[in-house]
């Protein structure tokens, strides 16, 4: 194959990757796959389910999910949070179903070159997640009450055709 | 034509369905879909205007429907 100088410039790396999964998140596989030698920092965040909400105590909760449209837009919000960032390796799991007080429901693995833009990828991922992906949580609290918690519209905040 | 409706969590406890299906006039929009939902007793306490997907895709209210379409209705996310 012929080279073509535009061809030699820095290959920046970028890779995002998002899944559904009903399967318990593994944080140190997560971590393991953002990890590049080009990477200066390497950020994990995990939302884990509380035992408390709103002064309720919570037994557990159960998500539910428009799971084909939920790996789209999950997809678009890490592709959104690499092309900020640059160079960079981001992968985003939500869990869905049954997830036990303690376990890990969204978990957030950034590396980048210098920390400011992970820091940021990872804020970003997280803030678009609460206010566009299409999942719901179903909260059972330890009374035997149980109810759909309050959401946040997408309407506001999703880009329409 | 024949369109699927989609409906999940606090929506899908008010249809007692998580689909439906619906035979609409050619042209129809999202939002005239919406208003016949609206006119089942069970479904008055959806929003005027619920935040809607096509296809898996957020859309308009305003978009015109075609057959075979996936429509769904998007209740307030609560995800992470």
């Amino acid at each position: 194959m012929k080279s073509r100088s535009f061809l030699r410039w820095p290959v920046v790396e970028v890779s995002a990757v998002a899944k559904i999964t009903e399967s318990p998140i593994d944080l140190g596989a997560l971590v393991a796959s953002v990890q590049r030698r080009s990477s200066g920092a390497v950020l994990l965040f995990v939302g884990t389910v509380r035992d408390v909400n709103e002064g309720r105590a919570v037994s557990g909760i159960r998500y539910d999910s428009y799971r084909e449209m939920a790996e789209g837009v999950l997809t678009e919000i890490t592709t959104e949070a690499a092309t900020r960032a640059g160079a960079c390796a981001i992968e985003a799991t939500h869990r869905i179903g049954e997830v036990a007080i303690g376990d890990a429901s969204v978990a957030i693995a950034v590396s980048t070159p210098h920390r400011a833009e992970a820091f940021d990828a990872c804020r970003y991922i997280i803030e678009q997640i609460k206010v566009r992906l299409p999942v719901w949580k179903y909260e059972q609290y330890a009374d035997g009450d149980m109810q759909w918690v309050r959401g946040v519209d997408p309407s506001g905040n999703v880009i329409r055709p | 034509m024949k369109v699927r409706l989609l409906l999940f969590a606090h929506y899908r406890d008010l249809a007692g369905h998580d689909e439906l299906e619906f035979e609409l006039p050619p042209g129809s929009t999202a939002f005239q879909l919406v208003e016949r939902l609206r006119a089942d007793p069970r479904l008055q306490s959806l929003p005027a205007t619920p935040a809607i997907a096509v296809n898996h895709t957020y859309a308009s209210l305003s978009v015109s429907l075609a057959e075979g379409d996936e429509v769904a209705l998007i209740p307030p996310v609560a995800g992470g």
